[in-house]
């Protein structure tokens, strides 16, 4: 499998497709520990996304991956905008240095991860985004090159959103709510895993 | 005007952020420099990067900028707006740690009698040390 121009373009078309098909349930989510925006500001970001998708697509990846940043960050409207803005920010910033994908995968992936970390002044266990996108890093760090890797980060997705519905907030909205945020899964966790699955179906049928 | 520090106000409600800027301006005069932005890009509730930087530029002043904020996509969002200033600026421009009606009060008190971009901010950020 290599990551061809083409190939990205459809991965991004996916991801973007999922998430604008889960506004309604990530709002939802939102409304019962956050502020109910994240399914919309969530689309009104990936719609952005994907009205430039033809342009995107043409640029060279690090470019290409900016491009989703600044996009996001400029669109989306609340804190998600620019923590999965600097996602990919810093992931096409890590490609800018001589890495290439899929070989560097863990390498770029890892980047925005720690850029999410940073933006959030948060860390894995706070009932966030980083619930899923640190244990998929993991994965991807322990399990390089596995030939069953993409049902393993597909796998660890679904389980480590799940792993967020007992935890309580203490970053986000929804730390307002104190022991009241226990019992439901975390928005930014569900977005994470909708975008992580939909590359990973988008792949699994590809290879 | 641009030896004082300039203030920006973002709420998630444009209402609020245009309420604190006018109790400023009554309060403060309008010597100091207030600019404010509410609402998402499609002016619902939310902040927008845009509207953050257009802000920034507005009360842009050669002492700097501080800016008062409500809830938390408010602050990233700002954070997220410096970093995407010109070099030259982002190192003048500060997202305060303060509650956002008294912090852009008390800030653009302390901004109109000339002090630095650091005492403006450790005048507004004494608020939430309680």
């Amino acid at each position: 499998m290599s990551l061809q121009p083409d190939t990205f373009k459809l991965l991004l078309k996916a991801a973007a497709e999922q998430v604008i098909a889960s506004a309604p349930e990530l709002t939802a989510l939102d409304q019962a520990i956050g502020d109910g925006d994240h399914g919309t500001n969530m689309k009104r970001g990936f719609e952005a996304v994907l009205s430039k998708l033809d342009t995107i697509g043409a640029q060279p990846l690090d470019e290409a991956l900016k491009s989703i940043g600044k996009t996001l960050v400029m669109t989306v409207g609340g804190a998600s905008g620019p923590l999965y803005g600097s996602f990919f920010l810093a992931a096409g910033e890590a490609l800018s240095h001589d890495r290439t994908l899929p070989e560097n995968l863990t390498e770029v992936f890892g980047s925005g991860v720690d850029a999410v970390s940073a933006r959030g002044r948060s860390h894995a266990g706070e009932k966030t985004m980083l619930d899923v996108l640190v244990p998929v890093l993991e994965t991807l760090k322990a399990e390089a090159g596995s030939p069953d890797l993409i049902e393993r980060i597909r796998a660890i997705a679904s389980e480590s959103m799940e792993r967020t519905a007992p935890m309580q907030a203490t970053k986000g909205r929804a730390s307002f709510l104190g022991a009241r945020s226990i019992g439901h899964i975390d928005p930014g966790a569900k977005s994470s895993c909708v975008m992580l699955h939909a590359v990973c179906s988008l792949l699994e049928e590809r290879t | 005007m641009s030896d004082m520090v300039g203030i920006v106000i973002v709420s998630h409600s444009k209402d609020i952020a245009k309420g604190t800027a006018d109790m400023v301006r009554q309060m403060v005069g309008s010597e100091v420099k207030v600019a404010f932005c509410g609402g998402n890009p499609e002016g619902g509730l939310g902040t927008s990067v845009a509207g953050i930087i257009e802000a920034i530029d507005a009360a842009w002043s050669a002492k700097g900028v501080a800016i008062l904020v409500d809830l938390g996509g408010a602050e990233t969002n700002s954070e997220m707006a410096v970093e995407m200033l010109e070099p030259a600026r982002r190192d003048r421009v500060v997202v305060c740690n303060a509650p956002i009606v008294e912090g852009a009060v008390m800030a653009a008190t302390e901004a109109a009698g000339g002090s630095s971009l650091d005492q403006v901010r450790a005048v507004a950020e004494e608020l939430s040390a309680g």
